[in-house]
């Protein structure tokens, strides 16, 4: 019998079991949102992929993932058909070539390895005194650039080179009978086969015009240089002669007038017999010859005027000033006028001011000194742009007057002031051609882009100065299918020559004289007694038509300084240059020499402008730099930059660098700074601006936070010459002394060490000496440390957070006080906590630099300790000591505890915190095929949570010795080098083994400046540094 | 089979240009001796020494001319008998060509001029040396007649006829063991029963089972013999696992199937081709090198089959030939035209010695300065018929040898002062590469 009982479960139902019901029916009111995160419901019905699918999925790549790491990997060898004579697997070749990308020329050695070139080296028999600098040692990785052209473009389309041939010299050919003017818009070649195919060109297609284009400018120097010596080209100088050298405003160490007087400068930094160059810099940016200069004047590009022409009134006979001067630049000047009278012969004075009055009262200047250092008779052939020329250009291409362009090695789109003129210009010709490696800015706006290979798959000669001759020679079968432009000229002219043989023919017929061409190629250069005779004709700007310096220079120039606001200089970062490279991560991660920032281009001020324009750097909680926006603009051109408050920087003037905010044929992570091309108006280098704060604050990657040495004269040790001079080494270069029974003893007696002693007196005991007077702190050591030992590049991000892997950095300090001893000073005249003297405040200060500091530069890399702090707290044994002095580092074994890194008192040792090779996440050049060509095989590519650090290139110095136990010979002092050695043209870095007692390293071991790194410590260093002099007068 | 080879073979083997068509020849020698025997009057129309003769084609004509195949020269089977038919040309001719071939062409001889364009212009070279006596006896050879081919012996399937027979005994020695140890139980237990019988018939009060503890449950009981055992199985389960990890990576053995048979054993056993003729840049650089097929084509572009002798049980002549057919593929060499077609096919060998990245080893070390002979480390190599991994190549294996092994200074100037030094300062006269510092870490990983 079942119940009639009704069970109500609510009150609700028993009222109202309407909605009761409604709600039995349909529980939940509104429908789960699914869509929201299975996405949209349309789409999800239509998958094809069901659960079982899925599952299914899951389950096979398991497995399959599963099975894979059972087996070990098949790998595959396969060698050569016919195997090249000169082709050895596993044992390198060296080419001699010669770089002229139109910035930069530099006779170099190309290594290359089973046919790949992996690093660039210094040439000891070439053409230029200089060395290859940061940017030349980083040009490998811009041929195995994954963005570049891989074949000839119309438009976006790729074509062959017949179509584009063909087509190419149909139009040429129509234009010719037109009459309508061809433009060659080209890179300074300085070749003399380029210029003899030019004039060919010249003659068959008739109405030719060649414009020679330089992006960064020289051609005020090389007006006045032709005014004075009738031939176009920039007078060259050798530091090494000078005993007295005056800079106004020209980074000579940096990239002035084409670089490379950096060797020259070194040799006579060095004291030898109580003497060494006295060097004296005018200048308003903070550049690499400012940070070396005995003496530095920060003045503004007006008062360089003012005081150039000063100079010129007290040395030249005959010359008048008048003009107002600051009191204590006109002293300064007067007493550099003073010292070069002295030096008479061995003074010399050097602008970088882009004024051709300037220019030329430096050519007076030395001429009336007739100074040695100054050669106006070899001039640097390296440099021919003309300024009018081009600017005349631009105007023609917008009336339309111009019928084809044809571009080589010049990105005017990016490059010009006024791209936007050139832009419509390029519009109105017919033909437009661009011989580009990389679908750059312009080129991508060209009719046909021209793919042209890397200067390492190419052909070519330079004329670097002149009589100084450069051979270019392919070091690897062109990687794409690419012509150079010369090979399309030859084309043009109908010239079934390669241009290979039309190079050794003009070499054979106007250059060698007999010599043979096979011994000036192997060598990589040529010194002919007489300057080659295949001179262009080019449509030379009359001489009318310039600006003729008037007669008084010095006068004019006076006059021009009329500048009232603030004043920007341009200049070219020693890592970018002119932004050629922009998409090389090793130079985008080089750290400025100076500022050590990283990864962007800034404005630089004064600290006393910044404050004016309450303009702020900053550092976060990470530690990490932060800076204000500024707008800087130019004649109406705005540009919003970040900023960074430069020690140094004269007071009224502000610097901004070329070379970045590039935006075409590279990739996003390169995409860096703010492009200062638009700010370059008539190709002057020093434009009146008008900065204002801008909102947001910037995040900088600067790799070095502290910028003094609060007095702690140990880490850099430097004295004066005079003390230098007089006194005993225990006055400016003395041992540490520690208390050892109450009694002063010297760190270095082996009474206080904590440690045994090895016996090191047997086989090779290797050091590495560092000068820190012939040291500029170019960087070129830290790429060549890059490219020898397989360093990953971190990115912008990871160097924020302090996570950069450079084996070798350039430390860079500037004094708080004036000078560093007045630092000194300060820290040891504390007493207390408190009060005027008071640590507490005092360090404070120290922390901050001066308005115009002294500058030390210190390159640091693993100091390869005797008695190294790392070896003996690491857990495995992962790092552990050689007997030849180096401090081993097995990745294998490294477990990644970093207690290495911890007490490492230098701070050398870098942590792999990601795997960079093959990480998408790290899109530089080791995440793809082509970029990892560039990998030296001799070196481990370390995965993550690995420590590394310098190995004093161990795979150097173990091929030199086992190429010494194969031929049976003992080794010569010279042959050991590591990375950063043979990369120091400066002679800072020299390397080499102390048991051989009469190694140059073994006497620099015994030299009275030589002291190690926190000597205090007891580590025992293998690395030397030798004090620091300064030829400074009281 | 092998060692009557070798005791036929009386010269040295060191131009292994010839090895082949030595042993070709020593077969045909064979041959022909039993056609001799056998037909000697169809040989009496020849006069001349037909195995003077074969003794002077091989050593003067086989490096570019071949009986019956066409070479750089053509095929001489019947050679005079063909020139007589076709061209109608004397002995004398053949006299003259051979001493003098340059000349024959100079001089305008109409065949002489037809055969040296037929062969891309390449002139015979010429045998002054040779008398006309001798010119004879190699025209005698030329004119035997074509041996019968030699019964290929039988291919695979016969060499594993000796291991098989060797497990079936081995099993029936065991099946017979376990039959007699079957038989004895069996008797025991019939001895047990018998015995109980006896027992119960004699009235032998039998102790009955008493009821004690099974054996696994006092041991459960007995908490240390518990904790002994489980420490005992722990340690030897760990041994095993650590003994199988050890393992991982280490290819010892490793023989892998190549696109190519290459036979190291004829290579370098047989033939006894040094091993860095091939290898060579094992004496200059960090890699012994995978030699290129130009190398291969040295040879090989007259080695165009093996010697019927070559063949083994496992691999016959024509597996051999077509081994080198696919060599002459690879490399674009056409056979029978005697030229490069241009259309080549690189081998894709399997790497057999892999190091990980992370050790730096460096061939030219070890084979030039040390001397150290391949077959310490790549084992005996000569006897390889595929190429497999001897050593282990994991680091203790380095590092024992590194101990063991003095360092060769004799005749070094790099070392002279090295040694002195260090010999002194440990006292000894040969220094192991340990003592040289050979057991740095720094020396192999960076």
């Amino acid at each position: 019998m079942s119940s009639n009982k009704k069970y109500w479960k609510s009150v609700e139902e028993l009222k109202d079991s309407s909605i009761v019901e409604t709600l039995k029916q349909n529980e939940f009111v509104n429908e789960i949102p699914t869509d929201e995160f299975l996405g949209d419901k349309e789409t999800l019905e239509s998958s094809s992929t069901t659960r079982r699918d899925f599952l299914k999925y899951v389950g096979f790549s398991t497995a399959a993932a599963s099975l894979a790491a059972c087996e070990g990997p098949v790998i595959k060898s396969i060698p050569y058909v016919v195997q090249p004579d000169s082709i050895i697997p596993g044992v390198a070749n060296y080419y001699a070539t010669t770089i002229a990308d139109g910035f930069d020329f530099a006779s170099v050695l190309v290594k290359t390895r089973e046919g790949r070139p992996i690093k660039i080296e210094n040439n000891n028999l070439g053409a230029t005194d200089g060395g290859a600098n940061a940017r030349v040692n980083a040009s490998v990785l811009g041929l195995y650039d994954s963005l570049r052209v891989k074949n000839p473009m119309k438009g976006d389309a790729a074509i062959s080179w017949s179509t584009f041939t063909s087509e190419t010299t149909q139009k040429l050919n129509a234009l010719r009978d037109s009459g309508k003017q061809i433009v060659l818009l080209t890179q300074t070649f300085a070749s003399p086969s380029t210029s003899k195919l030019i004039s060919e060109f010249k003659e068959k297609y008739g109405n030719v015009n060649h414009v020679v284009y330089d992006a960064v400018s020289e051609s005020a120097a090389l007006d006045a240089f032709q005014a004075k010596y009738n031939e176009r080209g920039l007078a060259d100088y050798d530091f090494s002669l000078a005993s007295t050298i005056v800079g106004f405003g020209a980074d000579f160490l940096g990239d002035w007038q084409g670089g490379g007087f950096d060797t020259g400068y070194s040799q006579g930094r060095i004291p030898t017999n109580g003497k060494m160059s006295r060097h004296i810099q005018f200048e308003s940016n903070m550049s690499l010859a400012g940070a070396n200069a005995d003496e530095r004047i920060p003045l503004t590009p007006n008062q360089q005027k003012l005081a150039l022409a000063k100079l010129h009134s007290l040395i030249v006979s005959g010359s008048t000033f008048s003009g107002s001067l600051p009191a204590n630049i006109e002293k300064a000047v007067t007493s550099a006028a003073n010292e070069l009278r002295v030096a008479e012969s061995a003074g010399v004075v050097v602008t970088g001011l882009q004024d051709v009055n300037a220019q030329t009262v430096v050519l007076e200047i030395n001429e009336a000194l007739s100074s040695k250092a100054f050669n106006p008779k070899k001039p640097i052939k390296t440099r021919q742009g003309n300024d009018k020329a081009v600017m005349a250009l631009v105007a023609d291409m917008k009336a339309g007057k111009v019928g084809a362009i044809i571009m080589s090695g010049v990105n005017p789109l990016y490059t010009l002031p006024n791209a936007s003129d050139f832009a419509e210009g390029l519009k109105n010709t017919e033909l437009s051609v661009a011989f580009s490696v990389k679908a750059d800015e312009t080129a991508s706006v060209s009719q046909y882009i021209a793919a042209a290979p890397h200067y390492l798959e190419s052909w070519g000669d330079v004329e670097l100065k002149k009589g100084h001759f450069g051979l270019i020679q392919p070091t690897i079968r062109p990687l794409f299918d690419t012509k150079q432009f010369q090979d399309v000229l030859l084309l043009w002219n109908s010239n079934t020559e390669k241009y290979s043989d039309y190079v050794k023919n003009v070499w054979n017929s106007s250059i060698l004289g007999g010599a043979s061409f096979n011994q000036a190629l192997h060598d990589g250069s040529f010194i002919s007694k007489v300057s080659g005779d295949v001179v262009e004709e080019t449509a030379e700007v009359s001489e009318d038509n310039m600006e003729t310096p008037a007669g008084n220079a010095a006068r004019a120039l006076a006059a021009s300084a009329t500048s009232k606001g603030m004043e920007l200089t341009l200049y070219t970062k020693t890592g970018m240059g002119d932004g050629q490279q922009a998409n090389n991560p090793w130079l985008q991660e080089f750290p400025d020499p100076i500022t050590r920032t990283s990864w962007d281009n800034y404005l630089t001020i004064s600290a006393k402008d910044a404050k004016r324009l309450e303009i702020v750097n900053e550092n976060d909680a990470t530690g990490a730099l932060n800076g204000s926006y500024a707008d800087v603009t130019v004649n109406g051109t705005k540009l919003t930059v970040p900023v960074i408050i430069q020690p140094g920087q004269a007071t009224g003037s502000v610097g901004l660098a070329f070379g970045y905010g590039r935006t075409a044929g590279l990739k996003e992570e390169m995409q860096t700074g703010k492009n200062a091309y638009a700010l370059y108006q008539n190709f002057n280098n020093i434009q009146e601006v008008t900065v204002k704060k801008a909102a947001g604050m910037h995040e900088f990657a600067c790799v070095q936070l502290q910028n003094t040495l609060m007095g702690r004269g140990d880490i850099i040790k430097e004295t004066t010459l005079e003390i230098f001079n007089t006194k005993d080494k225990s006055a400016w270069n003395a041992v540490p002394m520690v208390s050892l029974n109450h009694e002063e003893t010297p760190v270095t007696s082996p009474d206080v060490d904590l440690w045994d002693e090895f016996d090191r007196s047997v086989g090779h005991h290797f050091n590495l000496s560092i000068d820190l007077n012939a040291c500029t702190g170019c960087g070129a050591c830290v790429i060549a440390c890059h490219a020898e030992n397989n360093v990953p590049v971190v990115g912008k991000e990871e160097i924020r957070r302090s996570r950069d892997m450079h084996w070798l950095r350039i430390d860079r300090y500037y004094s708080s006080e004036e000078t560093f001893e007045q630092d000194d000073a300060k820290k040891e005249g504390f007493s207390g906590l408190f009060g005027d003297n008071g640590s507490l405040g005092g360090f404070g200060e120290l922390e901050a630099a001066s308005d115009n500091p002294q500058v030390a530069f210190q390159p640091v890399m693993c100091q390869h300790c005797n008695h190294a702090p790392c070896e003996t707290v690491c857990p495995v044994a992962a790092t552990s000591h050689g007997r030849q002095g180096q401090n081993h580092m097995a990745y294998n074994r490294c477990v990644g505890t970093r207690y290495c890194a911890n007490n490492c008192p230098y701070k050398v040792r870098r942590f792999n915190w990601f795997l960079y090779n093959g990480n998408d996440e790290f899109d530089y050049f080791m995440n793809d095929d082509l970029g990892r060509m560039v990998i030296n095989p001799d070196v481990t590519v370390r995965s993550r949570g690995v420590m590394e650090k310098c190995s004093m290139c161990i795979q150097k110095t173990q091929k030199t010795i086992l190429d010494a136990k194969r031929d049976g010979r003992e080794i010569k002092d010279g042959e050991f080098q590591t990375a950063c050695s043979s990369a120091c043209s400066n002679g800072a870095m020299v390397f080499g083994d102390i048991n051989d007692k009469n190694s140059k390293v073994a006497k620099l071991l015994k030299d009275d400046r030589m002291y190690h790194l926190l000597e205090s410590v007891g580590t025992k260093p293998n690395v030397q540094y030798h004090t620091k002099v300064r030829n400074t007068k009281a | 089979m092998k060692k009557s080879y070798q005791s036929l073979e009386v010269n040295s083997i060191n131009n292994m240009k010839q090895v082949i068509h030595r042993k070709l020849g020593v077969n045909i020698l064979h041959l022909s001796l039993i056609f001799i025997l056998a037909f000697s009057t169809s040989l009496s129309a020849q006069d001349g020494d037909a195995a003077a003769g074969k003794a002077l084609f091989n050593a003067n004509c086989a490096s570019c001319h071949k009986l019956d195949k066409k070479m750089t020269g053509p095929a001489l089977r019947n050679v005079e008998a063909r020139l007589a038919e076709e061209e109608g040309l004397d002995r004398a001719w053949l006299y003259a060509w051979i001493k003098n071939s340059a000349g024959m062409i100079k001089s305008g001889d109409a065949y002489a001029n037809k055969i040296y364009k037929e062969y891309n212009g390449t002139a015979m070279t010429a045998f002054p040396q040779l008398s006309d006596s001798d010119i004879d006896n190699i025209l005698a050879y030329t004119a035997e007649e074509k041996a019968a081919p030699a019964v290929t012996p039988g291919v695979v399937g016969g060499g594993d006829s000796n291991p098989s027979s060797d497990t079936a005994s081995n099993t029936l020695i065991l099946g017979a063991l376990a039959l007699l140890f079957a038989l004895l139980a069996i008797a025991l237990v019939l001895v047990n029963k018998t015995l109980r019988r006896f027992a119960n018939e004699k009235g032998v009060e039998l102790e009955a089972k008493s009821s004690r503890k099974p054996l696994w449950k006092a041991f459960v009981e007995n908490q240390f013999l518990v904790l002994v055992t489980a420490i005992f199985f722990l340690l030897a389960a760990g041994y095993f696992v650590y003994g199988y990890f050890m393992q991982v990576g280490v290819n010892q053995g490793y023989e892998p199937v190549q696109e190519i048979h290459y036979s190291h054993r004829i290579h370098a056993g047989d033939n006894g081709i040094d091993c860095k003729y091939c290898h060579s840049s094992a004496r200059v650089s960090k890699h012994s090198g995978i030699p290129s097929l130009n190398i291969c084509m040295n040879c090989h572009k007259s080695i165009y089959e093996v010697a019927e002798t070559t063949a083994t049980e496992e691999y016959s002549k024509a597996f051999y030939d077509g081994e080198i057919k696919k060599l002459y593929a690879a490399v674009g060499w056409d056979d029978a035209n005697q030229k490069y077609t241009g259309e080549t096919k690189p081998v894709k060998w399997t790497r057999i010695h892999n190091l990980p990245d992370f050790a730096y080893f460096n061939h030219s070390q070890h084979v030039s300065v040390a001397g150290v002979e391949c077959q310490t480390c790549h084992g005996p190599v000569e006897e390889m018929e595929i190429m497999y991994q001897y050593a282990p190549l994991t680091m203790g294996w380095c590092i024992n040898c590194h101990r063991e092994t003095n360092v060769k200074v004799k005749d070094n100037e790099y070392y002279t002062k090295i040694h002195e030094q260090l010999s002194k300062k440990y006292g000894v006269e040969e220094l192991t590469a340990a003592q040289m510092g050979g057991l740095e870490c720094g020396k192999c990983h960076y």
